[in-house]
């Protein structure tokens, strides 16, 4: 039987290549796709903290979940809505190049 | 530990890594959707169908469209990132730092050592249950807030380059 540790650590692993790829790439399409990675792996971790709790019957991992995949549909479709009006704007969508409001 | 499980992780991790070293972003998006696909599946291997079936919808349906449609909009001649720049291996180095702590917190944990309890029940009935009566002022709040996100995303993205000429949107 796998234990909690099991899919506790494929979501670090998860969550460390989403990290990974936010920090490397230079790419926002690329960033925005490595912060999916890192929220589906805090969902991973609530669906196996419900699923290893003494009350299962309660619900409440699978609702937050349910919320957080809500929230997560809406933060896609409002970061690339801005991808693609700064793509308007800059011509690019390389992070490096985009620099107008840096102090 | 289960060969089901080893398979869906080994297939999912190879999934994420692949969505994000991979130089073309259609490839990217397609590795994206199969690591979504290997999440899934981990759901649907823990007992909750619903959302493992809601995963393959949103996310393999809506999100992994929606990064298409980004990456078509905004297709030019993209300069490939430096393989290695002091900012890589920084960023390298964070990344394996906060995976160590991670996986050294689980592993000191007593927590974490606990089998698999008796499968609960989670019916589609009972979740509908619970989201009309005990959870129903959180899912008004989700409505309200995916209205207000489409709405800005719309105006966000809408072309308004004619604008001066038009004054006003068109």
């Amino acid at each position: 039987m796998t234990t909690l540790a099991g899919y506790l650590t494929l979501s670090a692993f998860i969550f460390a290549i989403g990290l990974a790829g936010a920090l490397t790439r230079r790419n926002a399409i690329i960033v925005l796709i490595g912060i999916e990675l890192m929220l589906n792996a805090a969902n991973l971790n609530f669906i196996a903290f419900w699923r290893f709790s003494e009350h299962p019957e309660a619900l409440t991992g699978i609702m937050f979940v349910i919320f957080s995949i809500g929230v997560a549909a809406a933060e896609a479709a409002v970061g690339l809505a801005l991808i693609i009006a700064i793509y308007r704007h800059f011509k690019t969508t390389n992070l490096d190049q985009i620099h107008t409001m840096k102090g | 530990m289960p060969l089901t499980f080893t398979i869906i992780a080994i297939v999912t991790i190879a999934a994420a890594v692949a969505a994000l070293s991979l130089r073309n972003l259609v490839h990217c998006a397609l590795a994206l959707s199969g690591a979504f696909v290997g999440l899934a599946g981990v759901y649907l291997q823990l007992g909750a169908q619903f959302v493992g079936f809601a995963q393959v919808l949103v996310y393999v349906g809506a999100v992994s469209i929606l990064v298409v449609f980004a990456i078509l909009l905004t297709r030019n001649d993209q300069p490939t990132d430096p393989l290695f720049s002091k900012a890589t291996l920084a960023s390298l180095g964070v990344t394996v730092a906060v995976l160590g702590v991670l996986v050294w917190a689980i592993a000191k944990s007593s927590v974490t050592k606990k089998s698999l309890p008796p499968p609960p029940v989670a019916n589609v009935k009972q979740i509908g249950d619970a989201l009309m009566t005990k959870f129903v002022l959180p899912l008004e709040v989700i409505a309200l807030l995916l209205t207000a996100a489409l709405i800005g995303a719309v105006i966000i993205a809408m072309h308004n380059g004619s604008k001066n000429k038009d004054g006003g949107h068109q």
